[in-house]
């Protein structure tokens, strides 16, 4: 051993007799994680936290939460000598006035962005895949927890800055708490310190924003990942891989390298963006004041299809014993949204439910071979779509010459037509998958060479696939519908007969697939 | 005058007789030196009127009528003035090149000489806004940038957008980007309300506030682009596309990359 080594060795000793790590550590550096680009989407998440947590804590060193009312002296003309907060007059001051505050606001923005872009990208990879299976499901509910934190933290932050955008943004955050029936108007009185604005919103949110939110954040990452390690990770079948192992790369020194790697590629690629591309320019916005307001005002991209709900909803109100219920609100801004986040979370009981199915599964599934799961996933995208794109509709109508209500009696009707539709397409789409899976594994791949036979019949010359590939197109489990008999074992009648009859039904749905290739008919065909 | 003459010493004789001479060879210099406003021409201006009359026959009249009336297709253009002409036809909007939504701004039709005649007979039909002459539109010297944004946000944005950048109105229509319009024809605009666009009478917005906008509108316009590429100036929409297709694009491209066996 050389010097070096000894030393390290004793300074390894030293701290395993007293804290007894080093079994913990060697179990932990043994720890294997399974290859695939999708697996890494959750890191981007992961590492675009960090780099909001390192760039919010710089802009906080200049940020005045306050609607305290100043008036702008600063280096920007065209808004000298204008009333304002000192929240949006300290903006002005971080984007022009701070060395690389601008930077700094740019890559807070822009990460945020990919933030929630790679929360859902990630979210759709564990869905599609059936990684929330058991036993996941609690880190599903975690994750579910995080996207509607992320939410919030983000209406949040694009609120603080008190420009005319932001503060359209409060508006209707603020009508959206108020259509909250009875005690709507109560609750936004308390929030906001009185009648809107008022002053008291923006220092209020602001401390949620960068204290309380981040700090439950920084917990249920936490345990989100800590579960991920405990559970270890999903992977995807392949000859050696089982449900009763793991296989990869292990944390020390490949995984490592290629993560740490990757953090510095996640800030380069945000670096990047924010040097470039402006976003949230506040100081075309002008100050907030209640009486203005721009065209084409919109919320950041993952509060879109809320707005996009809003937009389509048409203008119904009841007014009974001296209330106003506003469903034009209430329903696409409050009730439509929590059946999604409440069906989503409860999803995996959901399909184990339907499925019958209570067993440990850390094979993840190829998106065609479950193609009602898939088809209901592809059914949520679209609905989410095409309220994404009618909260945008002013942009789209002036970009491609369209009428703005054109494009809302579009959404207004695809809400309800394309969204089924989707599913159908999908569900076909993923079975015409596994028939040509089947054809595959059966038959070989085109090769495209053309065969005169002797008694002049063409053929095309098919080449087996690899062992490796026929064994991933086949060893696949196929579900099987549920039998639920009326009467059971014992003769005695079962309870709740109109919900078995539904639970059957649905596990006939999610069973339909094209049988998969057993090895008895390989084995035929090998003796051809 | 021996009284007057008993203040020929005093220390504020000499700056008052300075003063008294710079303010009268002041008024003689201006007096002489400016020029007559003579009443336009008579006969050279019925002489437009009649040429524009012309025009107005062949281009105008199978829409607006044969003494610009108007007809259920088209509105009356008596009593519109001359500024609204030389916004609508300076702008290329008239002639109209199609009757759907609103008429779109496109290279003129006519010469600059045949809109002033267009204008000249429009406006001897009755009195009504006048185009506004150069003096009137030196926004650079009379404008304030601030005082222009602050009335721009409060009466323009909700259409134009935030930056000028034009916006979605009902069933097609829309308002057109700022960007690049001659100050001439935002004057204009904003005294004959073209289109689907209010009047801004001079009580509403005065000749000042009116150059205020203008200039802010201009400054607009020339602005760099602080954070680098803007997209448009048109808000989230383009920031959340290219944070999905760049951003997001990269990142899943570096992951793919990364993940690949090594071969």
């Amino acid at each position: 051993m050389t010097t070096a080594e000894k030393r390290v060795g004793a300074i390894a000793n030293f701290v395993d007799e007293r804290t007894g790590a080093a079994g913990w550590v060697k179990k932990s550096l043994n720890k294997v994680f399974p290859d695939h680009w999708s697996f890494m989407l959750g890191e981007v998440c992961m590492y675009s936290f960090i780099i909001l947590l390192l760039s919010g804590t710089f802009l906080t060193l200049w940020f005045d939460p306050s609607q305290r009312e100043v008036i702008y002296d600063g280096v920007y003309e065209p808004l000298q000598g204008l009333k304002m907060s000192a929240a949006y007059a300290s903006t002005l001051d971080i984007s022009f006035e701070i060395r690389g505050g601008l930077l700094m606001r740019q890559i807070h923005h822009w990460s945020a962005n990919i933030f929630m872009a790679a929360i859902v990208a990630h979210l759709l990879r564990v869905f599609f895949t059936g990684a929330f299976r058991k036993p996941r499901e609690f880190n599903w509910i975690l994750g579910i927890i995080l996207v509607t934190l992320g939410l919030v933290e983000g209406l949040f932050g694009y609120s603080l800055p008190d420009d005319l955008l932001s503060g359209t943004g409060l508006r209707i955050t603020s009508a959206i708490i108020q259509a909250i029936p009875l005690v709507g108007t109560y609750i936004t009185f308390f929030l906001f310190g009185g009648a809107f604005p008022g002053v008291g919103f923006i220092p209020r949110i602001f401390t949620l924003h960068v204290l309380l939110i981040p700090g439950i954040f920084l917990a249920v990452i936490t345990i989100h990942v800590m579960l991920v390690w405990y559970q270890k990770h999903t992977q995807f079948a392949g000859p050696g891989k089982t449900e009763k192992n793991v296989v990869g790369h292990p944390i020390l020194p490949v995984y490592m390298a290629k993560a740490g790697g990757f953090f510095f590629i996640v800030f380069g690629v945000t670096a990047f963006l924010s040097a470039v591309a402006s976003i949230n320019p506040i100081w075309l916005y002008g100050p907030y004041t209640p009486g203005q307001i721009s065209a084409g005002s919109q919320p950041d991209w993952y509060m879109g299809w809320l707005d996009g709900l809003v937009r389509m909803a048409p203008p119904w109100e009841t007014h009974a014993f001296g209330h106003t219920v506003s469903w034009n609100i209430l329903i696409p801004a409050l009730i439509v949204p929590g059946i999604l986040f409440t069906g989503m979370a409860l999803y995996p009981f959901i399909e184990s439910w339907i499925t019958g199915d209570k067993r440990e599964h850390h094979l993840l599934d190829r998106p065609r071979n479950v193609p009602n799961r898939t088809a209901l996933g592809v059914m949520s995208i679209t609905f989410v779509m095409i309220s994404l794109i009618n909260g945008g509709n002013d942009i789209l109508a002036t970009a491609f010459d369209l009428s703005i209500n054109q494009i809302m009696w579009f959404s207004r009707i695809s809400i309800f037509v394309l969204p089924p539709l989707a599913f159908v397409i999908t569900k076909r789409l993923c079975l015409s998958l596994q028939r040509a899976d089947r054809e595959l594994v059966l038959h070989g791949k085109e090769t495209g060479r053309l065969v005169r036979m002797p008694s002049g019949e063409f053929v095309e010359v098919h080449e087996p696939i690899s062992e490796q590939k026929r064994f991933i197109l086949t060893s696949h489990e196929q579900p099987t519908p549920l039998v639920l008999e009326d009467i059971d074992s014992r003769g005695v009648r079962r309870a709740g007969t109109l919900k078995n009859k539904l639970r059957v039904r649905l596990s006939k749905a999610h069973a339909v697939a094209i049988p998969k290739v057993t090895a008895q008919e390989l084995k035929e065909i090998e003796h051809h | 005058m021996k009284r007057l003459s008993r203040y020929r010493r005093h220390k504020g004789a000499a700056p008052l007789l300075l003063i008294i001479a710079l303010l009268g060879i002041g008024t003689t210099f201006n007096i002489a030196s400016a020029t007559i406003k003579l009443a336009p021409n008579t006969f050279a201006r019925s002489a437009a009127i009649e040429e524009g009359k012309q025009i107005f026959l062949k281009g105008c009249s199978s829409c607006h009528g044969l003494n610009a009336e108007g007809s259920a297709i088209a509105p009356s253009l008596i009593g519109v003035g001359a500024a609204s002409v030389d916004f609508q036809v300076g702008t290329g909007r008239m002639p109209m090149a199609d009757m759907s939504t609103q008429a779109v701004r496109k290279a003129p039709v006519y010469t600059p000489e045949q809109t002033a005649a267009l204008a000249a007979y429009v406006e001897s039909l009755a009195p009504g806004p006048m185009i506004p002459t150069e003096g009137q539109l030196n926004y650079e010297r009379d404008g304030s940038t601030a005082e222009g944004g602050e009335l721009f946000r409060n009466n323009c944005a909700m259409c134009h957008n935030f930056a000028g950048q034009g916006g979605a109105l009902t069933q097609g229509k829309y308002a057109p980007t700022l960007m690049g319009v001659e100050p001439k024809y935002i004057y204009e605009a904003l005294i004959t309300g073209p289109q689907a666009m209010p009047v801004f009478s001079d009580k509403t917005i005065t000749p000042a506030e009116k150059l205020s906008l203008i200039k802010w509108i201009k400054a607009a316009e020339a602005e760099p682009n602080l954070g680098g590429a803007t997209m448009g100036r048109i808000g989230p929409v383009t920031e959340g596309l290219l944070a999905w297709i760049l951003g997001m694009g990269l990142l899943i491209a570096v992951a793919v990359w990364l993940t690949t066996k090594a071969r």
